[in-house]
C-alpha cells in the first residue's frame, strides 16, 4: 500500500515537472519570448528581457561576461541576500559542530606523496581561485566558483597534514571585511546616485582588467567571503584532531 | 544523430545509473563516491550546454567540497547502512 502510494506520488510529481518544462521555450529564438513590461516608462518594451540584456548589457554595466553583469549589477541585491544565506549556513554548521569537551581524535599521518604534492599544488590552486574571481567580469567564473576553489585548496591541506588548522579568528576577520566591502560599496552608490549598488566608478575599456566599475571590487569581496566561509565549514566538520 | 546528441545521451545515462547506485548502495562510502562521479558528469553536461560558469561551480562544490563533507560525516558515524 505504502509503496503503491509512493509510486503514484512520484509519477504525479514527474508529470507536473514535465508540464512545467514544456512551457519554457528552450532553444528558441529570443524574439519569440514574451516582451517585458517597463515600470519606469509605463509601457511594454519592444523586445524580450534576454534580448534587452544582450543588447544593452555591455553599455549599462561595462562587463563583457553577461552572467556577471546580471548577477552583480542588474540583480546585485539578490546576490547580497545569497551571500547572507551562505553566511547563515556557515554559522549554523559552526554552532552545530561546536562541542564543550573537545575529544581529540587520533589521525594517522598521510604518506609522503600526498604531503609533497599538496605543498606544491596549494599555491597554484589559490592562484587559480583568485584568477577566477578577479577576472569574473571578463571570463566565465566569478566570486562563488573562485571561493569554492580556494576552499578546496584548504581541504587538500586538511587531508595531507593531520595537525593543520585554519585559525577561526583570521577567517572571521577576512569574512567580515569582505562582507563590509560589499555593503559599503552599495551604500556609496546609494549616497551618490540614490539607489543601492549604483556603479559609480568609470567603466573603462571593455575586455580590460580595470573595467566595469565596481563589479571587480564586489566580486573580489564575494570570492574572499565565500572562500573563508567554506573553509570554516570544512574546519568545523573536521573536528578537533591530534 | 550527431556526435553531440550521442555523447550527451551517454552522459545522461551514466548520470542516472550513478544516482541510482548512490541511493541503493549499502556501503555509504561507495555511495558518496558515486555521488561525486554524478556531480562531475553533470558538470561536463553543463559545459556542453554552454554554461561554463555553472560547470566550474558544480565541479568545485559538487565533486570536491560536498563529497568531502559527506565523507567526514561517514567517518564520524558508521560506514555500513543497517
Amino acid at each position: 500500500m505504502k509503496k503503491a502510494l509512493a509510486i503514484v506520488l512520484a509519477i504525479l510529481i514527474f508529470i507536473v515537472f514535465a508540464l512545467a518544462f514544456v512551457k519554457i521555450p528552450f532553444g528558441e529564438k529570443m524574439s519569440t519570448y514574451p516582451h517585458y513590461y517597463n515600470p519606469i516608462t509605463n509601457q511594454t518594451s519592444n523586445m524580450s528581457l534576454p534580448q534587452h540584456y544582450l543588447t544593452y548589457g555591455k553599455n549599462d554595466t561595462g562587463a563583457t561576461n553577461m552572467v556577471t553583469a546580471i548577477v552583480v549589477d542588474y540583480r546585485g541585491f539578490d546576490t547580497l541576500g545569497e551571500v547572507t544565506v551562505l553566511f547563515l549556513a556557515s554559522t549554523g554548521v559552526g554552532s552545530l559542530m561546536y562541542v564543550e569537551n573537545k575529544v581529540k581524535k587520533k589521525v594517522r599521518r598521510s604518506n609522503a606523496v600526498v604531503e609533497t604534492g599538496s605543498k606544491l599544488l596549494f599555491g597554484f590552486i589559490i592562484l587559480f581561485g583568485a584568477y577566477i574571481f578577479i577576472h569574473g567580469h571578463l571570463t566565465p567564473g566569478g566570486g562563488f566558483p573562485g571561493g569554492a576553489v580556494i576552499a578546496s585548496a584548504f581541504l587538500l591541506l586538511y587531508l595531507a597534514y593531520p595537525k593543520f588548522h585554519a585559525k577561526h579568528e583570521k577567517l572571521s576577520v577576512s569574512e567580515s571585511i569582505a562582507g563590509l566591502t560589499f555593503v559599503i560599496v552599495g551604500l556609496i552608490g546609494l549616497i551618490i546616485a540614490g539607489y543601492f549598488l549604483y556603479n559609480f566608478l568609470p567603466f573603462g575599456l571593455p575586455t580590460y582588467l580595470f573595467s566595469a566599475g565596481v563589479i571587480p571590487l564586489i566580486y573580489v569581496a564575494i570570492g574572499v567571503k565565500v572562500g573563508s566561509e567554506l573553509t570554516a565549514i570544512v574546519d568545523s566538520m573536521m573536528g578537533v584532531r591530534e | 544523430m550527431d556526435l553531440f546528441t550521442i555523447v550527451s545521451i551517454i552522459l545522461i545515462i551514466i548520470t542516472v545509473i550513478t544516482a541510482i547506485i548512490a541511493a541503493e548502495m549499502k556501503d555509504l562510502l561507495s555511495a558518496a563516491i558515486a555521488l561525486g562521479i554524478m556531480s562531475l558528469i553533470v558538470s561536463i553536461l553543463f559545459y556542453m550546454l554552454q554554461a561554463p560558469d555553472v560547470a566550474i561551480t558544480e565541479a568545485a562544490i559538487g565533486a570536491a567540497l560536498s563529497m568531502a563533507v559527506v565523507i567526514f560525516a561517514i567517518r564520524s558515524t558508521e560506514r555500513w547502512e543497517k
